[in-house]
């Protein structure tokens, strides 16, 4: 199947031969403490411009979710709780999920949307033309084009960081590895240890979002272990790639195109005497 | 946040009341930042494509006048659109770095291709019946039209089909039959409204299967989805496609009673052409209300993982 073998190696299948390992994100958010740290790193590092600055009414969460220039984006929920005076805070940092079945890069028309030899998806700033379908395509609502300068943008993982062997700036910036970045194997087995821990102290709600290479991406390379249901978070629950149904799209939009043509042809000759 | 919403099933039946959750009531995907170049595009790529192909057969089959008009009716459309498609892009100047690829799983890389090939041509069949000259490039290049132009109105549905957006992927079985329906619409209708009654036996053929192919698309889909289908019933979207559908309807119907009327055919001609244009805005218009609201976006995935018992 071609979908296994794209779970198994995304940078290859791109055409990168002896590329290094697949890289990616796991967010811990059960000690995420919102300190938006990750979101200032990231801003600063990568020079993505302000894009407003006002309060939101929604909790702590004043960037409200990601976008063009917000990479990274702390979500806090306030809910009725055992925690503390009987409010649950839950805080999360999400970010770009470099889909091992990226829709983003599938349906870029230019190629400006590209897949790294660490198996992450960046977009080539001086491709692009702003065409916006990566928008659209995207299932988690990441990229977004900036009305500044009409290209799409979203998180390249630190493409360049990574390339002289240092990590992304928002795990170097989290306080408490909430953010944590390595070769996406590992991370995957940390996660399972993280969540059979939080489990055997009794906290059932944890569960991990996005690490599974069967789900409808084939696995996130950013993947999140959270406290309760993804759509609480503002993630979709069952996010599928949307290239998956093209090829019965192809083959009604071609027995429609044959069907227009034989209609013209119908409409013509049927008047004839 | 939790939100209660009850979801319709056409307005008989109610199904139990779904309760959905998300983030402050926020969007979870983009909302598309296409605006009304993109329907306008859908519209004159369908009317080109369409007409293209209706040129040829009124050709072949002793049709001149309206072929004559057809061609130029399908040079002028793809002339906008092409207009249209540049103008949505965030960066213009860039249009041509569409171009440097070709991607089968990208439906606008495709369309480019396509558009590229066929608009030129679309001009030279014009060019030629117009100025009179070059019979036999004419020939070819309407052909060559003819051969493309379906494929130019029918691509735009995989365009939207392939998207995250819950209405327009949802509706992917349907979409392909309800846009070349629409164009074989607007095709019929510049026929009508262009030519003498007489002469334009074919474009009301046209315009009628074209409207019969895309009121039964509409009912399929409103009738697959069910519930799923509420971002074309209602809002914006929803009255846009009802009064599609009106248009669609009616100038059918003047179209086939008023054949003896050259001011009746002209109306139902320009009541059709309306009527395509209408229905691309709903489609637009319904993927952007499933997008603004995240429980069609929620909702569907949360059934979907329940039923699966995740």
């Amino acid at each position: 199947m071609a979908a296994e073998a794209r779970a198994l190696d995304p940078a290859a299948l791109a055409g990168h031969r002896d590329h290094p390992p697949r890289m990616g994100f796991f967010t811990d958010t059960s000690i995420c403490i919102g300190c938006k740290a990750c979101e200032v790193a990231c801003k600063e590092w990568n020079a993505v411009p302000e894009d407003g600055l006002l309060l939101t009414g929604m909790s702590y969460d004043n960037t409200q979710g990601l976008g063009a220039s917000t990479w990274r984006h702390v979500a806090f929920i306030e809910q009725p709780g055992a925690d503390h005076d009987g409010l649950r805070w839950l805080m999360s940092s999400d970010v770009c999920k470099h889909c091992t079945e990226a829709a983003c890069l599938d349906v870029c028309p230019t190629g400006a949307l590209m897949r790294t030899e660490f198996g992450t998806v960046i977009v080539q700033d001086d491709v692009c033309n702003g065409c916006g379908y990566c928008v659209s395509a995207c299932p988690f609502g990441v990229i977004d084009r900036r009305p500044s300068d009409g290209g799409a943008h979203k998180c390249t993982l630190c493409y360049d960081r990574l390339g002289a062997g240092l990590m992304p700036a928002c795990a170097k910036a989290c306080p408490t590895e909430s953010i944590q970045f390595g070769p996406l194997d590992e991370l995957r087995e940390r996660a399972g240890q993280r969540v059979a821990e939080l489990h055997d102290a009794g906290r059932s709600e944890a569960r991990l979002y996005g690490e599974d290479p069967d789900d409808g991406v084939g696995g996130a390379g950013a993947f999140f272990l959270l406290l309760d249901q993804p759509e609480v978070y503002g993630l979709p629950p069952d996010p599928v790639v949307t290239t998956r149904e093209l090829p019965r799209i192809w083959r009604h939009a071609g027995i429609a195109a044959a069907s227009l043509a034989l209609a013209a042809v119908a409409a013509c000759v049927s008047g004839r005497r | 946040m939790k939100s209660r919403t009850g979801r319709r099933d056409g307005g008989k039946q109610m199904v139990p009341e779904a309760e959905f959750t998300s983030y402050y009531g926020r969007p979870v995907l983009k909302e598309t930042v296409w605006e009304a170049d993109i329907p306008s595009y859908l519209f004159l790529g369908g009317l080109a494509g369409a007409s293209s192909a209706l040129a040829a057969g009124a050709q072949l089959s002793g049709h001149p006048e309206l072929a004559r008009t057809a061609k130029v009716g399908a040079a002028g459309a793809i002339s906008l659109s092409l207009a249209a498609l540049v103008h949505d892009l965030g960066r213009p100047a860039r249009f041509v770095n569409m171009l440097r690829v070709f991607k089968i799983t990208s439906p606008m890389s495709v369309g480019t291709w396509l558009v590229s090939a066929y608009a030129p041509l679309a001009m030279g069949a014009a060019a030629s019946t117009v100025g009179r000259k070059l019979p036999r490039a004419g020939l070819a290049a309407s052909a060559g039209a003819a051969a493309l132009g379906p494929a130019v109105a029918a691509y735009t549905s995989a365009l939207l089909a392939d998207t995250a957006v819950p209405a327009w992927h949802d509706a992917r079985r349907e979409l392909p039959y309800l846009f070349v329906g629409s164009a074989a619409t607007a095709a019929g209708g510049l026929g009508l409204l262009a030519v003498r009654p007489e002469a334009a036996g074919p474009a009301v053929r046209l315009a009628t299967l074209g409207a019969a192919a895309e009121l039964s698309a509409e009912q399929l889909l409103d009738r697959r989805l069910g519930p799923e289908a509420e971002p074309y019933r209602t809002g914006r979207a929803g009255v846009l496609l009802r009064t599609g559908q009106l248009l669609a309807i009616a100038g059918t119907g003047a179209a086939l009673l008023g054949r003896r009327s050259r001011a009746v055919s002209a109306l139902a001609g320009a009541t059709l052409l309306a009527g395509s244009a209408v229905t691309r805005f709903a489609v637009f218009e319904a993927g952007r209300a499933s997008v603004r609201d995240p429980k069609y976006v929620v909702g569907p995935q949360r059934d979907r993982l329940d039923a699966r018992g995740g």
